[in-house]
């Protein structure tokens, strides 16, 4: 886990340690199974309690995994999630993570750098002005979140696909990891990464990405999940190795594709 | 595929073939498991227009992500077997034998009859009109379930899956409404095969 905690420029130390904190083995969180005590039937027919195995657990992971390898079949290079007219983003847009609106972090975007590391050609650091000046597009798209919830956001900025070009990233490579400044993190897999719509955005509506909905920069998905979309990023990652993520090391599916 | 003349008691004809009784129980475990993790989903964001919350001690997966996991799994289990069930029902001819044709009239003849507790049930093998519309109801809403719940999952890959539920919030409460009918089906066919234990003899022995 220590990729997590290494330094980087704009971190937020107050957060990366209580992400550490949250590192710890907290069985009430890992388990899946400790309250299921709506399973009662099945004890009942079994004659054991498969609610307190972990060999119930491993086997729901390992289908968790199986799941997808489904779901990167199913997934289209070429379908493009629907949009949406200006006048369907949802107003007030929510903001959503897994600490509160005024503990997301503060990033000086004078001093920020993106890193870029990896299967790259070119491992320079990205400016704020040298990622702006990279050709944008805007996008209306609905964001589906884990909970069930839906919203429509309007999110402006660079195609991931054209950055991974620019840095001469191995495209061949399986993954690409991100990095955030609030002690996030995931791994995605490399056909999301060079979706048209996956984007670098700058942008929510008309304005700057504004700290809560993750300055400097947001890897916008419409085809990942909310909780596979991250904030305040500060660096990107190709690479052959699967290396999680924050919510897909707590148990929820690492794919979940839409 | 004609119904024994005498009563199924004195007779050794089976009832219910293996493979139906095989898809019943699995269907059941699949059910099951598919309703109590999708309460555990439920409950991380009530539908809008109800706010209820189902109680944790009826829910599966202890949290979202164990819930989604369970649902997922417990996916297959009900989309193969369901798959199973209705592919041998058409080809076999049991589903026009059995649930065809339902007339009104007989529905209504014999609702009336089972609400006055008179209804006959010499031969199990022959199902009357309100078994015939409620076992041809939960296998629509079976795959009215599987089919929101796919838009749901892939409101992208499958968005005209989705667009046909009126897009993906409507879809949600089309797949909870399915639930609704399913778990309403569910209460009176585990009360009315109490009630006739014969019934749940045979479809556990097939006779």
């Amino acid at each position: 886990m220590s990729r997590i905690r290494r330094t980087v420029p704009g971190v937020d130390a107050k957060l990366l340690i209580r992400d550490a904190a949250r590192l710890l083995p907290d069985p009430s969180r890992r388990l899946f199974l400790r309250s299921a005590a709506g399973l009662g039937a099945i004890t009942l027919l079994t004659g054991c309690d498969i609610t307190d195995s972990n060999a119930a657990e491993d086997a729901l992971l390992k289908i968790s995994r199986f799941n997808d390898r489904v779901q990167a079949l199913l997934f289209n290079p070429n379908k493009l999630a629907p949009t949406y007219p200006d006048s369907m983003v949802t107003r007030p847009f929510p903001f959503n993570g897994f600490y509160d609106e005024d503990e997301a972090p503060e990033i000086d975007g004078d001093t920020y750098k993106l890193e870029v590391g990896g299967l790259v050609d070119d491992k320079k650091s990205w400016a704020l002005n040298e990622l702006y000046a990279l050709p944008q597009e805007k996008q209306v798209t609905r964001l589906v979140c884990v909970e069930g919830w839906s919203v429509i956001g309007s999110w402006t900025g660079a195609r991931l696909s054209d950055f991974l070009k620019r840095v001469g990233a191995d495209t061949r490579a399986k993954y690409v990891w991100f990095q955030c400044a609030d002690g996030y993190s995931n791994t995605i897999d490399m056909p999301t990464a060079l979706h048209p719509q996956t984007q670098m955005s700058f942008k929510f509506g008309d304005e700057i990405l504004p700290r809560k909905y993750g300055y400097p920069i947001k890897i916008r998905m419409p085809t990942k999940l909310g909780f596979k979309n991250p904030k305040h990023v500060t660096a990107v990652n190709v690479t052959n190795k699967d290396l999680g993520g924050y919510w897909e090391d707590r148990g929820y599916n690492w794919f979940s594709g839409l | 595929m004609t119904a024994p003349a005498t009563p199924a008691s004195e007779t050794s004809a089976t009832i219910h073939p293996l493979w139906v009784r095989i898809t019943h129980w699995v269907n059941a475990i699949a059910m099951l498991l598919m309703i109590g993790s999708g309460w555990q989903i439920y409950n991380a964001s009530p539908l809008p227009l109800f706010k209820f919350e189902f109680p944790s001690a009826v829910t599966l997966g202890g949290w979202l992500a164990g819930g989604i996991a369970w649902h997922l799994a417990a996916l297959w289990l009900l989309v193969v077997n369901g798959l199973v069930y209705v592919t041998l029902g058409l080809a076999t001819g049991r589903f026009r034998a059995k649930l065809f044709p339902i007339r009104p009239r007989e529905v209504v003849r014999d609702l009336g009859a089972a609400l006055r507790g008179r209804l006959a049930h010499d031969d199990l093998a022959a199902y009357n009109a309100v078994q015939k519309l409620l076992y041809l109801g939960v296998i629509c809403a079976g795959i009215v379930i599987v089919l929101s719940g796919l838009s749901i999952w892939k409101p992208v890959q499958f968005q005209e899956l989705t667009a046909l539920f009126g897009g993906y919030d409507t879809a949600r409460y089309v797949h909870f409404f399915a639930m609704a009918t399913i778990v309403a089906f569910l209460i009176v066919h585990v009360i009315l095969a109490l009630i006739v234990p014969r019934s749940l003899r045979a479809m556990i022995i097939g006779k």
